[in-house]
């Protein structure tokens, strides 16, 4: 087995603070399988995913087997089996952003990522996963970061919103460091 | 009901009512100028927000009173974000892709200086000698508007505004009626279901209102999974009050005391808007126990889809909201016997809920009055792909697709040739050039090949491959398949493979036959609507555009130049201008390299085929040229490293 790292132990911190979470989430959930949806999206909204050990808590408050609620869980699209980047990008493969070259700005995110759908970057800034339509359908085709959206996209449209990012990235650094010289 | 509680309840309302009209008079009263943002998904997706705060931060500037309103969707999307902007002296006046500096230009030469600034205009909202008005225009007065009659035109998060505009008028009219009444106005006005298939309405309510079991419920199938439709979601957002008018009157009549809106969770805007609207219904008492001081009881709960196409089928939502995976199950039992719970449920579609308030204001002969003989009322589409004047439509059924596409949304944009329109979705079909005389409606969309489905139209110029575009849908409907079904799951997956080999090239002789007969094994071994329709897009392709799909097997060629396996991209160097480096920014792989005398090539071992080369080659030298089969392309080779300067 791997040698335990200070970052392992971040991660097992912020694990056990997250179980301890949803423990009170289900609390407020009366044990009824209708409410095992719900109970899903309530976890993911505040997790932005769904661990192994929160689909067993669920499953044992529900009194039902882990594997029927994994079951349900993987059925939807809508529910994620590992932690997300901080910045979600979906690229929105519907009809009508197809007909406009969806999959090319797709495959732009994922080349200049080095990851592919479905995948978050080693460093979890990033992750990106596809949709089936946003409804914009106008603006051909889209991608949303986080919760803007963004339309008429093209892959030059794809480098500037990264570096966007990493400048971004940059400047809270220098700034952070500018606040801790300053102490 | 009794005649005296019948004049209580109108009195009840009728304070409501005066309530609404005192609040929207002290809205627009103090301050005369208005200014409406519209700020759904797709206004806000072009950027409403920042022209909001541009025209919020000129105002505390310059010290203007003015009032911004936050209202729906208009159906316009190609020209969001748009405003309309109502002052005295003018007619209110529509302007459209407003960005924050144009929102600054209105402010000081509109609201300051009176000069209406012709050029961004798009028309007045009102006849006048001034400016044109915009039913002059097609994409105006070709439309009927029942559903969409209100929305881009109140702040769907503010009751008292529908109430003002008429709203729940319906209501009260229903619950002065009987039940039997209300279902036989329905019946009168021939209301077929919105959701695609087109059942009667006043049946399934017939069969639920005749159900022995007490409780009865209702739901809303808001579920808009169909890619390239969103009407569903743009009514929630931007008029959700007279889709829970149209719940309340339905539960009325079968007799439910609850209601559930299925809601996808991909829609936050709309899940918003809706458990607002329902909130604020509430407090009136519009909703809740005793409406209007009748003895009828109403909650109306919202459940978020969670993303699975099928859930748009009854039966599969069904087993949804019971906590299950969302597998159709058999029919009979209908959910209309034993639906949610195993209580009687009818299911009805968002634009079906709020086409009966304005049939019940104004009549089923009304109603009957739109449309054609078998298909009454209005359809709404969400025209998109290449069309100038994209956006959503609520056209009377029985235009047709020809004027739908080139009167009313302004035809193909870039002097390209229309190919195909695809309607109805994954279910649907594509239709071509020589279907575009077919009247939209449901009968006849079906026998053309396609379906009225959900509503969505994506229309597609020369550009579009149709073999890629089949294999599309295949590959949407194959993910989306719940299981269930053996020709469902492992039918389409095959039907998938077929196409894929044809778009990379290496389709084989007698692929065609193969696809066609897996198409119809597919439909006879399905049970639900997905299975049975999902072949639809191969066989319609197959049938209207044989000849590409030759191409693809035989010469391994796409005509369209859509398929990327099967294309490739070169710089014609006779045009090509020394020196010009364009190109070679854009290139996402540095794919583009220098040739011994300062021209360009591509290295095709690396290229992706994006075509960002060709969008970014200025145009007075017009050089990257597109062709298919790849093999076309001269080989250029990329000269060995030499010494770079700099």
């Amino acid at each position: 087995m791997k040698k335990k790292t200070p970052m392992d132990n971040t991660a097992e911190i912020e694990q056990e603070a997250m179980l301890h979470d949803i423990a009170s989430i289900l609390r407020t959930f009366v044990k009824e399988i209708s409410n095992l949806i719900p109970i899903l999206q309530m976890i993911q909204e505040k997790h932005h995913y769904l661990s192994p050990r929160a689909l067993q808590m669920v499953a044992k408050h529900l009194k039902m087997s882990s594997s029927e609620v994994y079951g349900v869980a993987t059925f939807y699209n809508q529910f994620r089996f590992y932690p997300p980047g901080k910045h979600q990008i979906k690229v929105c493969l519907g009809t009508a952003c197809h007909v406009k070259g969806g999959d090319i700005i797709l495959e732009n995110f994922e080349r200049k990522l080095e990851i592919k759908v479905g995948e978050t970057t080693p460093d979890r800034e990033f992750s990106i996963d596809r949709v089936a339509c946003v409804g914009c359908c106008a603006l051909a085709p889209v991608a949303i970061i986080d919760d803007t959206v963004n339309g008429h996209m093209a892959p030059s449209k794809v480098e500037g919103l990264i570096l966007g990012f990493d400048i971004e990235k940059e400047r809270e650094k220098r700034e952070k460091q500018q606040s801790e010289a300053k102490q | 009901m009794k005649q005296n509680s019948k004049e209580k309840l109108k009195e009840v309302f009728a304070s409501i009512k005066m309530d609404a009209e005192r609040r929207f008079r002290e809205m627009k009263g103090d301050s005369s100028q208005n200014i409406f943002i519209g700020m759904a998904t797709c206004g806000l997706a072009s950027g409403a927000t920042d022209v909001k705060a541009a025209f919020e931060e000129a105002f505390s500037e310059k010290g203007i009173s003015a009032r911004i309103i936050p209202v729906g969707c208009l159906g316009h999307c190609y020209a969001e974000p748009l405003v309309i902007i109502d002052r005295p002296g003018f007619p209110p006046i529509l302007y459209h892709d407003v960005t924050p500096g144009k929102a600054k230009l209105l402010v000081k030469a509109f609201l300051e200086e009176d000069d209406p600034v012709f050029e961004h205009l798009l028309g007045a909202m009102e006849k006048n000698d001034l400016i044109p008005w915009i039913m002059d225009f097609a994409r105006f007065n070709q439309e009927k508007r029942v559903v969409m009659a209100n929305s881009g035109l109140l702040d769907p998060e503010d009751i008292y505004q529908y109430v003002a505009k008429g709203g729940y008028s319906a209501l009260v009219k229903a619950l002065t009626l009987e039940q039997e009444e209300i279902i036989h106005e329905i019946q009168d006005s021939g209301l077929r279901g919105r959701g695609g298939a087109g059942f009667l309405t006043h049946i399934k309510w017939q069969l639920v209102r005749d159900a022995k079991e007490k409780d009865k419920i209702v739901i809303c199938n808001a579920d808009e999974g169909d890619p390239g439709a969103y009407m569903d979601r743009t009514i929630l957002e931007s008029n959700p009050h007279q889709v829970i008018e149209g719940i309340t009157i339905s539960a009325y009549a079968v007799g439910a005391k609850k209601a559930i809106v299925y809601v996808r969770a991909e829609y936050p805007l709309a899940v918003k808007t809706t458990k607002k609207a329902i909130e604020q219904a509430k407090e009136i008492g519009l909703l809740g126990k005793g409406i209007l001081g009748t003895d009828f009881d109403l909650d109306i709960a919202i459940f978020e889809g969670s993303g699975a196409f099928v859930c748009g089928e009854e039966t599969a939502l069904i087993q949804s909201i019971q906590g299950k995976r969302g597998m159709p199950q058999p029919r009979p039992p209908y959910p209309s016997q034993r639906g949610l719970w195993g209580k009687p449920t009818a299911v009805n579609n968002v634009k079906t809920m709020a086409s009966i308030p304005p049939i019940l204001n104004k009549g089923a002969q009304w109603y009957r009055g739109i449309g054609t003989e078998r298909s009454p009322g209005t359809a709404i589409f969400s025209v998109v792909g290449n069309v100038l004047h994209a956006g959503l439509v609520e056209i009377p059924m029985g235009v047709t697709l020809r004027t739908l596409i080139f009167e009313i949304c302004g035809g193909i944009p870039n002097q390209k040739s229309f190919k195909a329109v695809q309607i109805g979705g994954p279910s649907g079909g594509c239709l071509p050039g020589s279907s575009l005389d077919t009247p939209i409606d449901f009968d006849s969309l079906t026998q053309a090949g396609a379906m009225m489905g959900s509503g969505g139209m994506v229309v597609m110029d020369e550009d579009a491959c149709m073999v890629d575009v089949a294999r599309y849908f295949l590959d949407f409907t194959q993910k989306e398949s719940c299981g269930k079904c053996t020709f469902c799951r492992i039918g389409t997956k095959h039907l998938l493979d077929v196409l894929e080999r044809i778009t990379r090239g290496k389709g084989r002789q007698g692929d065609i036959g193969l696809l066609e007969d897996l198409s119809l094994d597919i439909k006879a071994g399905s049970l639900c609507g997905l299975g049975k329709t999902a072949p639809n897009p191969v066989i319609t392709t197959i049938k209207y555009f044989r000849d590409e799909y030759e191409a693809h097997i035989r010469e391994k060629r796409c005509p369209a130049m859509m398929c990327r396996t099967l294309t490739a991209y070169y710089i014609d160097l006779d045009k090509c201008a020394r020196g010009c480096d364009a190109c070679v920014g854009s290139c996402p792989t540095e794919s583009i390299f220098t040739t011994k005398n300062r021209k360009k090539g591509i290295d095709q071992t690396s290229c992706v085929k994006c075509g960002e080369c060709m969008a970014s080659c200025p145009p007075e030298y017009d050089a990257v040229r597109k062709v298919s089969p790849p093999e076309l392309a001269p080989r250029i080779e990329r000269p060995q490293e030499t010494v770079t300067h700099g």
